[in-house]
Parts: structure tokens; C-alpha cells; sequence
């Protein structure tokens, strides 16, 4: 009998481990590498050419494809100060959105860590719960907040702060609070994991020998969520940096950033080559962090074993 | 046990009101009687109705659903099968491209992957319609499930396949009697993942999205950029509503697992 | 020996205790850790608390470290009642359990964490580590990250780190628990030189009996929250004031019955019907018809192939036999059905052994050889 159930599954192993590997791969390939070659080269052709029907000139043989290319579309990008100051001010709001976010967020994972053990399964819902609730319902439920005839506005001319509404919507302060909203749960995770992994003995070992609770907390629990810390700064920074809702949702004519530009590019001017060499260096821009955050996930992944 | 300071139980209480104020705002204001958003004038619930005589809200929450639906599973067996690839499939030609595959749509911008694969059904000449968004949302839900279940794999006691085998098990068979129920939970979090995901998603379904298919965050954003509108709370409303239904019960389930669990490990402790 | 037996402060009227429990009680809620305890510990003593899981030795060792304040009662370090000093302002060390050594810092930095926290300056704090490392014999590792190094080593660290400020008290927490049992063996030794070398009073918490006669000079065994008997290992092994102690310490046959006092010190033990009563010296007084116990250590009870000449001698039946290599231990089963263990040395090597199973044999003691138990 187990001979039976051996040879059948047997022959045909080495089929299935190519089936295994094959399809996702070929659809990752199909799906994934070959639109971002496209987009390469549209970003390295001439408008006329990219304009729909757009068809990959392939066939007219390697040179006459390689002929055509030019750095034209991105020698545009920096003779026109937009995109500078797009791709400035996209890096900009990501930056102090972050740390903004790190300053909401390590309190909560702090205290989360430090809750009694039969609340933390509730307190880590109640951070996970609006993950799952639609992003961009919540990015609009600030919207009637943060407007000048908004509830916080209201409030503050309630309790007498302000005697005029304050412009908060479409301004780039909008944008902090978006995002902070939208990605605290990003910031908290992994500061909370650091944290729970933390053992408790070594703040007494640090308070035994001499250190106040403050300073425990500075050379002991600061280092030692050092890891925690900056995957969460990296999980906002990245998608922060590509934002296209909350800047166009929230922010105002002045604010500039770089998803959204390159959103409007395409469907507003419907200039495409503008809009895949936007989205070249944009790419760009992203490998720098994202390697940063592959080697952090990696060293911790190696300071574990 | 260490007690929570003061300083703890304000950075709690603020950052979940932070976190739930918004929302509470949006839910309440969705019984709201007046059109105008910020001005309460009595409980209605006509904003509801009117939601649900939208045709074009409920043809593109069909179309949304449908899309998730297929997707995620689609997604869920790719990714399932990349995640099996990556942590047991050993060396292959071009590993070190697909785990790159794998790993950078989760930290790629929506608006590049969105005009990555516009441009190639362009290029391509396929029609952009539920299919196109249903290819877009499994190319990038597939990596999240992928990254969920080999989570999990990765910690998955390898002798007990080994143990299959031994008992005369094909490999195919240890796979789906031994290793996919014990891996079950990611890959059904996987699902719920890429299920979420899609529904969730503005950017990329706005890009390879034609004329024939409006999702509905398309339709939801539509609106919203002319402001704040009562039928759009009463959505939100009701969207919040299933998810907070389904987040809880999913984690009372685990809760009376657990439990359950350590009852039967009492019971089998206790002398017999 | 390494115990001096000169040394001997709890013995000494005039001398003053570095450490006084005074009638400390801790409760969590209900549950009551400590129960109303009074204790001294003396300067230079290595002390150990020993009791199994959950009797108090570790609230005692948090408490001297300040990170739990007594519920009532006193807690004196040199004449101070430091029961609500906080753990950074005591001249109080302590080496956990884990260790706990910080792995983001060097074996160097660990060392010298707690010296920067007393802003001593740098050519000070670098002597000292210096000092210290060289003690716990670590100088090769001072670069490396705890993860980098064995697990004796980590232990010589966090010695060498608790150590570092040269406290007054020095507390160690199953310092031995998480290493193996060769290593165990010499570490004990190494600690014990340690001790010695820096004159400082430690204070050992561990559930190994073994390894607290081994190293301390003194031995609190406790139970529940009470401490049962403090004394010298010597004393505890061979004197226990209870059955708690003889039991928890060592192995022990245990014989129970009622006391006839013989004058002098000398009883008669009526511990079944129908048998000759057993022969026991003590110093405790102990009444007409007084239930005891007849403590008994094995090593003490020799095992005859004939009736021996001793006052006590009983006869039964091997059992068991457990060889355990320098030692083996034979379980004979009496007429009563009670079983007696006898322990012999094997000083001969490959000798054909004296008894087998089911063998008829004799076991007998002197009438010294037991210590009897009134609780």
C-alpha cells in the first residue's frame, strides 16, 4: 500500500515542483517586471511615440529601439522646478510625518507593553481594527473634521482658543494628520513586538546598578527598540513618500507631492512619458530607504538566531 | 506585575481617541437629518435609504465584491504556492529575482503599479475592465498572502512532513493532509488580506479600470472630492460596521480557541 | 574545607548583622509570600535561601534588591532600614537569573554600565573593569557582544558586572541554573574564590540543595513564606530540626514512632508491632508515648549478610539495587513492609557485588546514627 501511494506521488515530483515554481513566477514576470520595463522605456521615448495606440516598437529590431531612447523626458524633469519641488516637498512631508507618527506611536506601544497581559490581545484589535477599515473612508472622515466649518474648528471656537475658523483642510498640515492617522498602526507593530520581547529583567538590572527609571529608559529600552523603531519609521516613510489620496484628499493646491503629481500627470495632461520617468525616479528615490529597511529586517532576522 | 504609570494610560487614552474619534464622528453623523454635514438636526436614517436606491453605489459595490472575491482567491493560491517556493523549494534558477518579485510590490508605490500595468494592457491591447483590475489586484495581493503564509512556514516543524512521508504519504498528499491544515490560519488571514486589499483599493483600480467597471472606492472618491456628503457616512457607516463585526468575531474565535485549547490541556493533565 | 570554622559570625553575641529581616511579611493581594520573618545575615557571610519553587526565596532577594517593598516589617542593610529605598540608591548588586546582560552593549560596557552611573571618572571606570574582567578571567572577551560569547562566560559577566561597584551585598539568582552540570561544578568553586577574594556578603537563591551546601556558609531552608531551619550545611544535613528539612535535603529514611525516654539522653522508638523497639541518642526532650520521626540517612545504615552486632539491626529483603558509579543503594523491604535504604561505598572496582535481588539481608545502625524529629 505505501508503495503504491509512493510511486504514484513519485513520478511526477519533479513535474510538480516545476508547476510550483513556474506559475507564480511567470505571472510575477508577466505581471510585475515586464509593465515596469514598459514603463522604463516609455519614460526614455519621445511623446508622440507614447501616445495611445501605444505599441512596443520591438520589432523594429534592438538599435532602432535603443536609437529612439533619449534622457529628453528626464532633462525636462529637472528644467522644470515642479518636479524638484515636488520630489523636495514629497520627502519633506514623508520626513516629518514619520517622526510625527513615532512621536504618537512609541507611547502607545510603550504602554501597550507595559498593559497587563490579559488586555494586550484588546489593545492590539483596537490598533490592527481601522488597518482593515477602508483607507480612504478614513482619510475622509477627517475631512469633515479638519474643514473651517469642522468639528475641530467648532470646538476650539467653543472653548474661546480661536475667534476665527483655522484653515487646517488642504493645507499641508492636513497632510501630517493624515497620515499619522492612516499609518499609526504601521509605526506601532513592530514597536510593540520589539518591546514585548523585551525582557524586563534587564531595566532592573539597570536600575539595580544605579540608573533611574528615565535613565534606564534612555540607555536600555530606547537601544534595545532601536530595531522596532526604525522598521516602523521605514513602514510609514515608504508609502508616505508615494502618497496620492491623502495629499489629494486633504492637501491643497499647494501642496505638492509626487504621487500626486504623477497621478495628475497621466490623467490630467495625459503626457505619459513625463509621467514614467516621474515615476522612474520616484523608484529611484524608494531604493535607497527600502534597502536600508531589507538590511535592518535582515540584521534583526540574523540577531535572533 | 508592572502597573501602568499615568503617563502610559494618557498616551493610551489619547491615541485611541485619536485613532477612534474620527470614525465615531463619521458613524454618528450618518443618522443626521440635515444635508448639511457638520449641523446636527435630528436622528434620520434617510441618508440610508437613499444609499440603497443608488444604482450606481450598489453596481459598483457588485462589481467591487466580485472583483475582491476573485482576486483574493486567485491571489491566495499564488501566493501560497510562491510562499511554498520560497521557503522550501530549495535552488533555482533566477530565486534570487523572484523573492525580488515577491517582496517589492509590497513597498511599491500604488500609482507605479497602477501605470506599470495600464501601460501594458495598452501595449498589449486588452480591454481594461473587471478583468484587467482582477489581474491588478492579484499581481499585488499574491505577495502579501505570500509573505503571510511563508510567516508561518518558515516556523513550521519540518519532521512532520517528514513524518508523513514515513508513513507512506506522497509528497502531495503530506502537503494537503499534514501541512495545509496545520498552515490553514495564514493562509486564510492571507485571503482576508488580499480580500481587504482589494476592496480597499483607489489607485491602482483607477488606473487599469476602463469605462465599463467603476469600483466602488472609485465611486466613493468620485464623490468625496466635492466634499463631505451624508450618503458617503451612511456608506462608511455601514462598511465599518461589517468590519468591525468581522474583526471581533475572528478574534473571539481565537479567543475561545486558545481557551479551549488550554481546557483540553488541563483535562489532560489532570490524573486519570 | 573551605568553610573556615573559625568563621562563625552568627555565633559571635557582639557581632552585628549586615542584614536584619525583622518580622517582614510581603502579601501579592491574599497571597502571602512571605510570612513574618526574622533573620540575620553577617558581613562577609555567603548565604544561601534554598526551598523549592514558589517558597519565598525569590521575593526575599527582591526585596534586598528594592524592587519589592516588604508589606510589613523592617529591612535593615548595616544598621539602615532600606525597605522603601528604591534599587538605584542601594549599595545592593544583583546577578539574575537570565543574566540580563544588555546585548546592545560590549562585555566592556556591561561591566562598566553600573560605574558610569556614579560619574566616576573615565581612568577610574576603565581600572575597575580592568580589575573585573580580570577576576572573572574575561579580559580576551572585553570587545564581544553577549551573543558572542558561552554561557559561562555571559555568568562571569554578570558576576564581574554586579560586582563592578563593589556593593555591600552581592545577590544571586539561580546564578548557576541556566549552565551545565560539569560547569555548574567548577563555577561553584569559582564563585566560592570569588567570594573570598573580594570579601563581599553574598547572598545565593537556589532550589539546587546540592549546590547551596556546596558554597555557602550558611543555609536558610525555607517553605511557604517561613524560613524552617538556618545553620551551617554540616548542621542541616545532619542535624535538620524537622522532617521538612531532613526530607528536602539529601535522601532520608524516615521512621515513625513513639518515643520512651531511657534517661540520658537515650529513647526507645516503638515503630511497629511486634518488633523490637530502635535505639536513638538526642538532646531534645521528648515525652512518654511522644510521636517521632527517625531520621535516617542512608549512608548511615549498613547492609550485613548476617545478623551484625549493632543495637539496631532488622531484617528483610533487597528490593532494588540503584548503582550510582562511587555509591550503591540498596532499598530493603522489612517483614512490615516498610522499606530502608543503605547506602555503600563501591571502593573496589569490578568486585562481584555482595547482594542481589531478593537476597535476605541485615540492616543496622548505631544507636547515634539517626536523629529523631518531634515535628
Amino acid at each position: 500500500m505505501g508503495q503504491l501511494e509512493r510511486k504514484r506521488g513519485g513520478a511526477p515530483v519533479a513535474m510538480r515542483r516545476l508547476t510550483l515554481i513556474t506559475v507564480p513566477y511567470l505571472w510575477l514576470l508577466a505581471l510585475f517586471l515586464i509593465p515596469f520595463a514598459i514603463v522604463f522605456k516609455i519614460s526614455l521615448s519621445d511623446i508622440a511615440l507614447a501616445i495611445p495606440p501605444y505599441t512596443p516598437t520591438m520589432e523594429d529590431g534592438l538599435w532602432a529601439l535603443l536609437s529612439q531612447l533619449d534622457f529628453e523626458n528626464f532633462v525636462f524633469l529637472t528644467e522644470d522646478d515642479l518636479y524638484w519641488k515636488a520630489y523636495l516637498s514629497s520627502l519633506q512631508i514623508a520626513l516629518i510625518s514619520t517622526v510625527l507618527t513615532l512621536l504618537v506611536g512609541y507611547p502607545m506601544a510603550y504602554a501597550m507593553a507595559r498593559a497587563p497581559e490579559e488586555w494586550r490581545p484588546t489593545l492590539m484589535m483596537l490598533v490592527i481594527l481601522p488597518f482593515w477599515t477602508s483607507f480612504l473612508i478614513r482619510v475622509y472622515a477627517w475631512v469633515g473634521i479638519l474643514s473651517s466649518e469642522g468639528f475641530l474648528n467648532q470646538f476650539l471656537l467653543w472653548l474661546g482658543i480661536v475667534d476665527t475658523p483655522l484653515k487646517i483642510l488642504n493645507t499641508n498640515t492636513a497632510v501630517y494628520v493624515g497620515i499619522v492617522y492612516t499609518y499609526l498602526p504601521f509605526m506601532i507593530l513592530p514597536i510593540y513586538a520589539a518591546l514585548d520581547r523585551l525582557d524586563g529583567s534587564l531595566i532592573e538590572a539597570a536600575e539595580d546598578l544605579g540608573c533611574s527609571r528615565l535613565e534606564a529608559f534612555w540607555l536600555v529600552t530606547i537601544p534595545l527598540s532601536k530595531n522596532g523603531i526604525i522598521a516602523g519609521c521605514f513602514l510609514v516613510f515608504i508609502p508616505a513618500l508615494g502618497e496620492f489620496v491623502i495629499p489629494s484628499l486633504l492637501g491643497g493646491s499647494g501642496t505638492l507631492m509626487i504621487g500626486k503629481v504623477l497621478f495628475e500627470e497621466f490623467f490630467a495632461n495625459r503626457d505619459w512619458p513625463v509621467a514614467s520617468a516621474v515615476a522612474v525616479i520616484l523608484l529611484l528615490i524608494l531604493i535607497v530607504p527600502i534597502v536600508l529597511f531589507q538590511r535592518n529586517e535582515q540584521r534583526q532576522a540574523k540577531a535572533e538566531k | 506585575m508592572i502597573r501602568l504609570s499615568p503617563f502610559n494610560v494618557v498616551s493610551l487614552t489619547l491615541g485611541f481617541a485619536f485613532l477612534y474619534i474620527p470614525m465615531v464622528i463619521l458613524v454618528i453623523y450618518s443618522f443626521n437629518a440635515s444635508k448639511l454635514v457638520t449641523v446636527w438636526a435630528g436622528f434620520s436614517t434617510q441618508w440610508y435609504g437613499e444609499l440603497l436606491r443608488n444604482e450606481a453605489f450598489l453596481d459598483a459595490a457588485w462589481v467591487t465584491l466580485r472583483v475582491a472575491i476573485v482576486s483574493s482567491t486567485i491571489a491566495t493560491v499564488l501566493g501560497t504556492m510562491a510562499a511554498y517556493t520560497l521557503v522550501r523549494g530549495g535552488k533555482f534558477f533566477g530565486r534570487t529575482l523572484f523573492s525580488g518579485m515577491v517582496y517589492a510590490p509590497l513597498v511599491m508605490p500604488e500609482v507605479i503599479t497602477g501605470l506599470s500595468l495600464l501601460l501594458l494592457f495598452i501595449g498589449i491591447g486588452l480591454d481594461r475592465g473587471i478583468l484587467t483590475i482582477v489581474l491588478a489586484h492579484t499581481t499585488f495581493s499574491m505577495c502579501f498572502v505570500s509573505v503571510v503564509v511563508s510567516s508561518r512556514l518558515v516556523t513550521f516543524d519540518r519532521s512532520l512532513e517528514e513524518a508523513a512521508l514515513d508513513l507512506g504519504a506522497s509528497p502531495f498528499e503530506a502537503f494537503r493532509f499534514v501541512t495545509l491544515p496545520i498552515i490553514a490560519p495564514a493562509v486564510i488571514s492571507g485571503w482576508l488580506l488580499a480580500f481587504t486589499l482589494s476592496l480597499d483599493d483607489l489607485v491602482i483600480a483607477s488606473f487599469t479600470s476602463g469605462p465599463s467597471a467603476t469600483t466602488l472606492p472609485m465611486k466613493i472618491w468620485s464623490s468625496v472630492r466635492l466634499g463631505v456628503s451624508p450618503e458617503i457616512n451612511a456608506l462608511s457607516t455601514i462598511l465599518i460596521g461589517l468590519v468591525t463585526i468581522g474583526v471581533i468575531s475572528a478574534s473571539l474565535a481565537t479567543k475561545r480557541a486558545t481557551l479551549r485549547q488550554k481546557l483540553d490541556a488541563q483535562v489532560a493533565a489532570r490524573p486519570t | 574545607m573551605v568553610n573556615d570554622t573559625s568563621f562563625a559570625p552568627w555565633d559571635d553575641p557582639q557581632e552585628r548583622p549586615l542584614i536584619r529581616f525583622q518580622n517582614v511579611t510581603k502579601r501579592f493581594g491574599d497571597f502571602v509570600a512571605i510570612d513574618d520573618l526574622t533573620l540575620d545575615i553577617y558581613q562577609r557571610e555567603f548565604f544561601a535561601l534554598l526551598g523549592p519553587s514558589g517558597c519565598g526565596k525569590t521575593t526575599m532577594m527582591r526585596m534586598l534588591a528594592g524592587f519589592e517593598e516588604p508589606t510589613d516589617g523592617m529591612i535593615e542593610l548595616a544598621g539602615e532600614d532600606i525597605a522603601h529605598v528604591p534599587p538605584n540608591k542601594r549599595a545592593v548588586n544583583m546577578m539574575f537569573q537570565s543574566y540580563a546582560l544588555f546585548p546592545h552593549l560590549s562585555v566592556w560596557d556591561n561591566v562598566a554600565f553600573g560605574l558610569r552611573r556614579e560619574s566616576r571618572d573615565k581612568d577610574a571606570i576603565a581600572e575597575r573593569v580592568e580589575q573585573m574582567l580580570k577576576l572573572t578571567r574575561l579580559e580576551k572577551f572585553a570587545g564581544r557582544k553577549p551573543h558572542q560569547i558561552s554561557g559561562g562566560q555571559r555568568q562571569r559577566v554578570a558576576l564581574a558586572r554586579s560586582l563592578a561597584k563593589a556593593p555591600k551585598l552581592l545577590l544571586l539568582d539561580e546564578p548557576l541554573g541556566a549552565l551545565d552540570a560539569k560547569l555548574r561544578q567548577a563555577t561553584q568553586f569559582e564563585l566560592m574564590d570569588i567570594q573570598e577574594k573580594t570579601g563581599t556578603t553574598f547572598v545565593i537563591v537556589t532550589h539546587d540543595q546540592e549546590e547551596a551546601m556546596t558554597v555557602a556558609s550558611r543555609v536558610a531552608v525555607m517553605d511557604e513564606g517561613r524560613v524552617m531551619q538556618v545553620a551551617t550545611p554540616e548542621q542541616i544535613y545532619e542535624a535538620p530540626n524537622s522532617t521538612y528539612v531532613a526530607d528536602f535535603i539529601g535522601d532520608v529514611n524516615l521512621i515513625e514512632g513513639r518515643a520512651k525516654p531511657n534517661g540520658g539522653g537515650a529513647y526507645h522508638i516503638n515503630w511497629a508491632e511486634g518488633q523490637a523497639p530502635f535505639e536513638a541518642k538526642s538532646d531534645m526532650v521528648l515525652s512518654e508515648g511522644q510521636r517521632c520521626h527517625l531520621a535516617l540517612r542512608p549512608e548511615k545504615v549498613g547492609i550485613q549478610p548476617n545478623k551484625p552486632e549493632e543495637v539496631n539491626a532488622v531484617q528483610g529483603k533487597v528490593l532494588d539495587i540503584a548503582y550510582l558509579g562511587n555509591l550503591s543503594t540498596y532499598h530493603v523491604e522489612l517483614s512490615t513492609g516498610q522499606v530502608i535504604k543503605a547506602q555503600t561505598a563501591n571502593t573496589n572496582r569490578l568486585s562481584r557485588r555482595d547482594f542481589m535481588w531478593d537476597d535476605p539481608v541485615w540492616v543496622s545502625w548505631s544507636a547515634s546514627a539517626g536523629v529523631l524529629l518531634s515535628q
